[in-house]
């Protein structure tokens, strides 16, 4: 796996006329996690993207090694394709790396059009996606929405396989996620 | 480079398959206008002859507008741009290769839907070859026009009809030199649409991709 690090220094993130955080740091090391936590609308979605590069920052910096791979509420598949084609489209986009289908089980749905899929058959079909990018960052945001119990416990077990071979994670959910070692980020200090 | 063939062939797939009609309706309806034409105006041929050329530009830049919505928008709902620039594919890439795609999902079938609109409307061989080659020389230009027009109203309420109503003015710099070389029966005016389309394909990337970037804030 390529190197992997992300550190934000002093963050500051406005949106319309609000501050939703300021003085915002941290630095991640291969193999380590991060949990952001807070209630609705407090800017975790708002971090991910400024942590990805699509949002600018109010103030502060990112400092990145690695490249990144993203999970939002958008799939990022075609609707009217069948998801075998839906993924194979990343497929050919990001090169070889095995999206592990089986292991999601989503064997039996490639044939199925992305529009005809449940939210949580979505979700798993974005980590498919993820999976097959192979990024050492990866950012999370809410990974766990519409999930039943044995996904949310698979996702649990990929990005903790995900760090134990070397790459970062950066999780934003209000809901807990059970991984080891993993350090908390309440945005909740950093509101202003 | 290797993304190249795999945006194109996506885009064109969902350009000319998807959507409720695919890139069928732009064309009939470009039919249908030539074929009531001449109803409106009567069967006198010599009008039918002098202003069947314009009506044919005409109704090749409503057709050109019809799929706006489907340009650009879908694609950032969707979250496409954005796993892109994850990518490293610039969103200047994208809105080219989106270019050539809407180009090639329109104009052929356009140029070869005006053969049969150029017999309705009784032109002369000579006018039709010239509607032909103007054309072949102003349909990137729409192109171009309607990515960038798309990718500015991305967002906006009424963004489909405000789209329409931006690239209607903003083409008729290629109207007045496509139509226009069919009346002084020169060359110039098809060099002129070309010079229109060129810049227009120049600007497109750059003012489309930065429209994309800013839409995100």
């Amino acid at each position: 796996m390529q190197e992997s690090r992300i550190a934000a220094t002093d963050l500051a993130c406005r949106r319309g006329e609000r501050v939703l955080f300021a003085g915002l740091s941290f630095a991640l090391a291969p193999g380590e996690a991060l949990h952001v936590a807070g209630a609705n609308g407090i800017g975790k979605s708002s971090l991910l993207r400024i942590l990805a590069g699509l949002l600018r920052p109010y103030a502060g910096s990112v400092e990145l090694a690695g490249s990144i791979g993203l999970i939002d509420e958008r799939t990022a598949l075609d609707p009217a394709l069948p998801l075998g084609r839906a993924l194979a489209f990343w497929q050919h986009l990001d090169g070889p790396a095995d999206s592990e289908v089986a292991r999601l089980g989503l064997s039996d749905l490639l044939d199925v059009p992305v529009r005809y899929l449940s939210t949580g058959q979505r979700k798993r079909a974005a980590f498919a996606r993820l999976l097959g990018q192979g990024a050492p960052v990866w950012l999370l945001d809410e990974p766990l929405n519409g999930l039943d119990t044995s996904a949310v416990q698979l996702v649990e077990a990929l990005a903790a396989e995900h760090c134990k071979a070397g790459g970062v994670c950066v999780i934003a959910s209000h809901q807990p996620f059970a991984m080891g070692g993993m350090e908390r980020l309440d945005l909740k200090d950093y509101a202003s | 480079m290797s993304s190249f063939w795999t945006l194109l062939s996506r885009d064109l797939a969902r350009l000319l398959f998807g959507g409720r009609s695919g890139a069928l309706l732009p064309i009939l309806f470009f039919l249908a206008v030539a074929m009531l034409y001449p109803f409106a105006v009567g069967p006198d041929t010599t009008v039918l002859a002098r202003t069947g050329g314009g009506v044919i530009w005409v109704a090749a830049l409503l057709a050109a507008i019809l799929p706006l919505d489907r340009l650009i928008e879908p694609d950032i709902e969707l979250g496409f741009f954005d796993q892109w620039a994850l990518r490293g594919i610039s969103e200047e890439w994208i809105i080219a290769v989106r270019v050539l795609t809407h180009w090639l999902s329109f104009a052929p079938a356009l140029m070869l839907a005006a053969l049969p609109a150029a017999a309705l409307l009784g032109l002369e061989s000579s006018t039709g070859r010239a509607v032909e080659l103007g054309l072949l020389a102003g349909t990137p230009g729409l192109a171009a026009l309607g990515v960038t027009v798309a990718a500015l109203t991305v967002g906006l309420r009424g963004g489909a009809a405000l789209s329409g109503l931006l690239v209607i003015p903003l083409a008729v710099p290629l109207l007045i030199f496509g139509a226009g070389s069919l009346s002084t029966g020169g060359d110039a005016g098809i060099a002129l649409t070309g010079a229109c389309s060129l810049a227009l394909l120049a600007v497109a990337p750059f003012a489309g991709g930065a429209a994309v970037r800013a839409g995100r804030e």
